[in-house]
């Protein structure tokens, strides 16, 4: 079973829910797909047991054998290719590695040569199996490795706890793809209920089942927990604004294995979870 | 000589479009008949690489030169190689633009900044 944990922005509490959730489900697996800034492996401190490159595939110009036909420039919807002083001009960067202009070139003058854009880390922590995707600095996009990521798990973990990267882009969209459910987490602010609903919209448009987590939770009102009322999304747990849990975090201390008042906050919580997983959609 | 430029409307009064790229037309001016003719920009709706298909359109619009208040890192590297030159605009419409270039009172725009990529300039 794939849960997703996911948020519209960044530091509402993805790796808090999805690192603690995975620490008390026994045997799991945690992937981190926030492979522009992974942080997950922080907290687990697993054993790295393999390491594996990913790389892309970019087109590359055989200029004596192209005759000017522009076939592959008018081909790249993502424009990526242009034709200047009689030779195609590739630009990797805006390259989506689809392969098209290199199958579609009469003259056989293009062909694909590999870029690597990252690296996919497995590892052991305790009884969770870690995978992390990290992209090197500087490149675009990170879609190829989160790809990678969702591949080939080890069978004898039954829950997988997938970390999401913020915001509701493609990214996400991939990190989603076949996640059985959807955790929102969310702040009290306004703001945080505004990004509560973009990311709400996105699992609506995939069909996800979901629920919602109200993280920083203090006295007053909680304008995420209003959003969740009106848009009849389930809440499945309330994590407080908590100095001693803020502690612990930025120690990059997993709360449930070191504290009992939150291994039974998200024990109770990966509960809830796994009664609203089972329930018939 | 042609010179090309980014521009806000189909028209020889309009002003200069503020994105390259993503301008909803190009007017290219010829120095010999002192006639200007707009074409409407096909790469201002693209997802992405907006920049260089615009370009793209330039170098086969045959400009030598292309005045705009700014350009993207992929654009200016297929003006490189089509060995356009680029000019920082001014206030002003676009035949202002033209006439200050011919005067001599435009600067080569020496900078271009990293693609916007989806997420919004």
């Amino acid at each position: 079973m794939k849960i997703a944990v996911l948020s519209g922005k960044g530091g509402t509490g993805k790796t808090l829910v999805s690192v603690n959730l995975a620490s008390v489900a026994g045997p799991s697996t945690y992937i981190d797909c926030d492979v522009e800034e992974p942080n997950g492996h922080l907290f687990f401190k697993p054993n790295v047991v393999r390491s594996e490159k990913v790389a892309v595939k970019i087109p590359v110009v055989d200029a004596a054998h192209c005759t000017g036909c522009r076939t592959c420039v008018e081909f790249c919807q993502y424009n990526a290719l242009a034709f200047i002083r009689n030779k195609p001009l590739v630009f990797e960067e805006v390259c989506h590695s689809c392969g098209g202009c290199v199958l579609l070139c009469p003259q056989k003058a293009l062909h694909e040569q590999e870029k690597n854009i990252g690296v996919v880390e497995d590892g052991y922590s305790g009884e969770v199996f870690v995978r992390t995707g990290m992209l090197n600095t500087g490149e675009v996009s990170g879609v190829p490795i989160i790809r990678k990521l969702q591949r080939e798990l080890p069978d004898e973990t039954k829950t997988v706890l997938i970390d999401c990267p913020p915001g509701s882009a493609c990214v996400v969209m991939e990190s989603i793809k076949d996640a059985d459910y959807c955790i929102l987490v969310a702040e009290p602010t306004i703001f945080g209920a505004q990004n509560l609903g973009m990311v709400h919209e996105l699992v609506t448009l995939f069909k996800k089942p979901c629920g919602a987590v109200l993280n920083k939770c203090q006295s007053g009102d909680n304008p995420s927990e209003q959003y969740c009322c009106e848009k009849s999304i389930r809440i499945l747990g309330r994590i407080p604004f908590d100095s001693e849990l803020g502690a612990m975090n930025s120690n990059a201390i997993i709360a449930a294995r070191a504290s009992g008042k939150y291994h039974q906050l998200f024990t109770e919580l990966l509960d809830a979870v796994l009664t609203e997983v089972g329930k018939p959609t | 000589m042609k010179i090309a430029i980014p521009v806000d409307e189909n028209s020889l009064n309009t002003g200069v479009c503020i994105s390259f790229g993503r301008a909803p037309y190009f007017m290219v001016f010829d120095t010999d008949t002192k006639k200007g003719e707009s074409y409407v920009n096909s790469a201002a709706e693209s997802q992405g690489g907006a920049g260089v298909k615009a370009a793209q359109s330039i170098v086969d619009a045959g400009a030598d030169i292309l005045l705009t208040p700014r350009c993207g890192d992929n654009a200016v590297e297929v003006f490189k190689a089509a060995g356009i030159k680029l000019y920082k605009t001014k206030d002003g419409s676009a035949m202002d633009n033209i006439e200050a270039f011919l005067a001599g009172n435009l600067l080569l725009l020496t900078e271009s900044h990293p693609g916007f990529h989806g997420h919004g300039g």
